[in-house]
Order: structure tokens, then sequence, then C-alpha cells
């Protein structure tokens, strides 16, 4: 980030070096505004019940098709990409939070509590993550909690690894044993010298933990143990989906399947772009 | 996954590694210690993953003994008291989770409130019925993937490794799940090359299956479930051999005349041998995870339906077992492949010994 703002270029100069990033970055996070928030303004009216018209295979009127309550299936699995991106972005933002925490923490204070992390690590890495947050999710009872619960305790793992290794990069550095020798406490150390250091890249890997927290929220659901029924997600709807797959009516699975992966595709997109702006490496090209 | 770096991989073998010129045996002894810490690391992990599944289970606000019984029954509080006090529910938490690994050495996890069967045996059955398709999407993710990874790798920014790249960049953000129905859709629904879902034939059970029929049956669940482990190993791999390929030896040895393949087999290989061991011993937890919604989706009667349907009943014995047997089937896969570093990279050992 520092090297960003020091960057003493010209405006121009540098919108130049890296204009797709940039680009990508800006259109990737419209998109995703665009579905996150309009989908959530999308009323029941749109998908409501019409018993003229089920099952109706893709069309101009509903460019998804329909399904065995006539709903519309584009609307139906657009509203469902809303959810699923709120619950993604609460889990991933909670699951950055706690890597941030006790990674920092493992690497400022040392000792047993490094040990207890490391060994907290190796304990999540091995635990089968979809077992687990079943797990969970039946512990706290199910629906949109248990799914958040689950998915945000599971995903911090890698991150916090990552962090650790960060800020003990960090500890060495000359700057920080500068600090540390005029005197300054631990606590100004983590917040002014570690933090700004390790807070950008900590929000790329949001971005890119995202997908995977809403792969693992849609699979939850896709089993039942996550959002509940009565709500459109693409995980309710493509269980739904299974039972009429063998009546050939493909375009409900494969619809808010593709959405859903072009969800997952746009946020990787968001999260590398991202990663190139904030890099110091490869901000300049 | 990529966060158990090789780099990682040689966890400090305690104090005992640097002080081998004392010890009789040399350097086996920096082996021997090698082995004993990843082994008693292993166990430690096993350990807690009960501990946690345990405490978790016990802070939960289910009351195992109401679900024993279920919403309806008429059970006295007398008869509820005395089967809390058979199950040692009335002793302090700490010693009912030694009661409990004491039952577990002996070979007893409890009853399944669901099927009414030993935990022990139903997870038995289960994993009897996954292993053809836990191993062989084991084996297609680890195969397929170092291969294309190698042909990716060698050439390098051509058309054929940008296919490979972008099949795989979209392949790896594919829901596991619906990458089944699809599959299910095409080949079973509309060509019917394969069956819709189960593990065996329609009234048959699985000792009279033919291995062609279980093939049969596994073939698509299989696939399904190697395909995230086949994008991660091809990616590694392929990264792994770019790398190495713009090493200064690696330009040395092509100035010496090596031909690109030449170069792959003698040093590429083992180089991407490393990040290859991690990620497939590492992808045993993607896979056995994965084996929930393939099975689910194939209804493949396997371990991993038995959990979902553990799920859905609230089945918390079962859960629990399910739980540490798949974790040690991960620690044990992690253990493996921290043994065969030494093996892989003789600076490991140098370094221990």
């Amino acid at each position: 980030m520092s090297a960003l703002l020091l960057n003493s270029d010209p405006v121009v100069e540098r919108w130049n070096g890296h204009k797709t990033a940039t680009l990508v970055f800006a259109l990737t996070l419209v998109l995703l505004l665009t579905a996150g928030i309009g989908g959530s303004l999308i009323p029941e009216s749109t998908y409501a019940v019409h018993f003229d018209q089920t099952n109706l295979p893709p069309s101009p009127a509903h460019p998804f098709g329909t399904d065995w309550l006539g709903r519309d299936m584009g609307f139906r699995a657009l509203k469902g990409l809303s959810i699923s991106i709120r619950i993604g972005l609460f889990a991933s933002i909670v699951s950055s939070l706690i890597a941030l925490l006790m990674g920092i923490g493992a690497a400022v204070l040392g000792g047993w509590f490094d040990r207890f992390v490391l060994w907290l690590v190796d304990l999540m890495q091995g635990m089968p993550h979809l077992i687990f947050m079943i797990f969970i999710a039946i512990l706290v009872g199910r629906g949109i909690p248990g799914v958040m619960i689950g998915v945000a305790a599971t995903h911090w793992v890698g991150l916090c690894r990552i962090v650790r290794a960060e800020t003990i990069h960090l500890r060495t550095s000359p700057y920080v044993i500068a600090s540390r020798q005029m005197g300054r406490s631990k606590w100004f150390i983590a917040t002014r010298h570690y933090i700004p250091y390790i807070v950008p890249q900590t929000l790329v890997a949001t971005v890119l933990m995202f997908p995977h927290a809403i792969l693992h929220e849609s699979g939850l659901t896709f089993l039942g143990f996550g959002i509940p029924m009565e709500l459109p997600a693409i995980g309710v709807i493509l269980s739904e989906s299974m039972r009429y797959l063998s009546s050939g009516y493909w375009w409900l699975a494969v619809f808010p399947g593709l959405l859903l992966l072009g969800l997952v595709l746009t946020i990787d997109r968001c999260g590398n772009s991202l990663s190139t702006l904030i890099s110091p490496s490869t901000a300049q090209k | 996954m990529t966060a158990s770096s090789p780099a990682t991989a040689p966890e400090k073998p305690g104090t005992t590694g640097s002080e081998p010129q004392r010890n009789p045996l040399g350097r086996w002894s920096g082996i021997a210690s090698y082995i004993l810490w990843q082994i008693l690391k292993c166990i430690s992990l096993i350990v807690a993953v009960s501990a946690l599944t345990f405490f978790l289970a016990k802070i939960s606000p289910i009351d195992p003994v109401a679900a024993y019984f279920g919403s309806e029954s008429q059970a006295s509080p007398e008869q509820q008291a005395a089967l809390a006090a058979k199950w040692g529910l009335d002793k302090p938490a700490l010693v009912q989770f030694g009661l409990w690994w004491r039952n577990l050495l002996h070979g007893d996890l409890g009853t399944s409130l669901m099927l009414e069967r030993p935990v022990v045996t139903v997870i038995r059955d289960g994993l009897a019925n996954s292993s053809l398709l836990l191993f062989s999407a084991w084996l297609i993710s680890g195969v397929i993937g170092a291969f294309l990874g190698v042909v990716a790798g060698k050439n390098e920014g051509k058309w054929i490794d940008r296919i490979i790249s972008g099949v795989c960049y979209v392949f790896a953000a594919i829901p596991t799940f619906w990458f089944g129905m699809v599959m299910l859709l095409l080949f079973a629904v509309w060509l019917g090359w394969f069956p819709i879902g189960l593990s065996v034939p329609i009234g048959s059970t699985l000792g009279d299956a033919s291995l062609g029929e279980r093939i049969h049956h596994a073939a698509l669940p299989a696939l399904t479930l190697s395909l995230l482990g086949i994008s991660t190993i091809t990616m590694q791999t392929r990264t792994r051999l770019i790398n190495e390929r713009h090493c200064d030896y690696a330009l040395f040895a092509t100035s010496r005349g090596e031909t690109p393949w030449q170069f792959i087999w003698r040093h590429g290989l083992r180089n991407a041998l490393m990040p290859f061991v991690t990620l497939q011993f590492g992808s045993i937890s993607e896979i056995i995870g994965g084996s929930v919604l393939a099975e689910s989706v194939f209804s493949y009667a396997g371990l991993g339906a038995i959990t979902a349907s553990a799920g859905v009943k609230g089945d918390l014995p079962l859960l629990i077992g399910i739980t540490l047997i798949s974790a040690t089937l991960v620690f044990l896969g992690n253990l493996v492949a921290n043994l065969l570093y030494p093996i892989i990279d003789p600076r490991i050992k140098e370094k221990w010994s």
C-alpha cells in the first residue's frame, strides 16, 4: 500500500501501468455489486407460483425455464445468487479476521501460543471440511447461522499460516528492529507496523477465499444442512432439481449451476486483479 | 491446500536431531527421530480431533438421552436418569472423555441411533462400499493431474498449455455436486452409457455384484470426485516445471544439448515430485469431504451417503465416529507424505542426520 502512495509517477502514467487490472477489477466489482444488491431487491412476485406454466423449457419469456410449480427459474437463481454472496461475504470476512488475529498473535506473542496456533492449523487442515461443517451445522442447529459459523470456522486456516509467516518475516526487518530498540511496545509495533503491511494482503486473500466459502455454503445447503428450503438459494434449487433430472428437465440444474460457476469465476478475477493492483511488485507493471 | 507447502514439511524434530554425534547409531538417529516425531505428531492430532468433536458435542444443545428416546417417547424421568447413569452422563465431562477413549481402544465407538448398529461396523461397511470410489478417484486425479501438468509445463505458452490451464482454471471453480449432476444428465440420462446412481445394480448386494458392474457404477462418481484434484495437481505441477525450466541449470542443460523431454525426465519430474506428493496425499481430505456430495448425487451407498443421512437424523455417535475415522485417514495420508519427503529430497535427510 505504502509503495503505491509513495509512487511519484504522474497519475496518467500509473493508470497506463496497470490498465487491464484496474479495468477488470472495476468491471467485476460492479458486476458483483449488481448481483449482490440487485438480487436482494428482486421481489418475490417475480418468481411466484403459476400452475398454468409448469416445467417450461427455456424461452424468451423465461430464459432459465420454469419449475414444477411454474416459478421463473431465472429470478429464483438470481435471488439465490444474492443470498450466496451475502453469506459468503460474511463468512469470509469473519474467517479473515480470525486468521489475522491468530496469525499476528502467534507471531507477536510467540511461545506456547504460537505452538498452539500452529497445532490448531494442522488440526483444522486435517479434518475433511465438509464433514466438520456438517458437524457444526447440526450442533448449532441448521439454518443460516449454522452455515455461517461452519464456513467461518474452517476457512481461516490457510490465511492464518500466511499471516503468521509474513509477520515473522517482518519481525526481523530493519525498521521493526529499529522501532523495537527505540522502546516501542509490542502493541504499537503490531498496530502501526504489522497491520498496515498485512491488511492489504489479507484483503486479497479474503476476496480469494470468497469463492470457496460460497462453494462450501452451496454444498452444505445442497445436502440439506444449510439455508432453509423456503429460500431460493442455489443449493436449494439444485437439490430440488435432483428429483427432476431423470425426467429430462435439464434447465433446472444446468442454468443455476452455470450462474454459480460464473459468480465464482468473477470473484476470482476480481481478487486476482486486486492482488495485481495492491502488490508492490506487480503494481508498477 | 497449498499452505502445507514442502518448505514447511520437515517440521523441527525437537532437539534430538541436533545432537547426533553423541549417538552411536550415527546418521540413522536423525532419520529415526524424524520418523518418530512425525508419528507422535500424527497421534497427537488424532487425539485432538477426538477431543474437539467430543467436547463440541458435549456443549451442544443436543441431549443424547432425549435423542435416544426420540421426541414421542413416554420414558419416565427415572428411566431417563437410569440411562444417563448407564452411559456415564452423570460423571464429569473429562471422566466421560476418558471412558469414551477406553471404549475406543477396545474398538467400541458406541451405537448409531439411526441404524441401531455399532458405529464401528457401520463405518467399516460404508468404507468397504466407498473404497473403490475413493481410491479410484484419488488415483485418477493423481495420474491425470501429473500427466496434464507435465504436458502443459513442457509446452508453456503454446495452445495446448493455454487449453489445459484454461480448463483447469474453470474446473477448479466448478461445484463438485453440480458437475456430478451434469455428468448424470449427459452420460446417464441422455446417452444412457452409465446407470443413474446406486453403487450396484438394483436388487443385488455388494457381494453379488461383479467387479465390472461395480466399476460401471463407480465410473461417474469417481470422475466427479477426481475433478478438483486434477485441476490443483495439474496447475501445481505445471508451475513447478516452468520454474525449473527457467533456472540457470536448465539453461546449462539445454546448452549441453539436452532436449526438453530429457530435461523433464532427468530434472523436472524429480523437482515436481515434492509438491505432487504434498498435494496428492493432502487431497485425501478433499476426496473424503467431496464423497459426501458425490455419493448423495449418485445415490451411491457408501460412507459419504451415510454421513449425509447421519447428519439429517442428528445421529451424533455415528457422526463423531465418521469425523474421527476420516480425520485419521487424512492424518495418516499426511504422515505418509512426511515420511516420503526425506526419500524424495535427500537434502531433508542430510539436514537431520
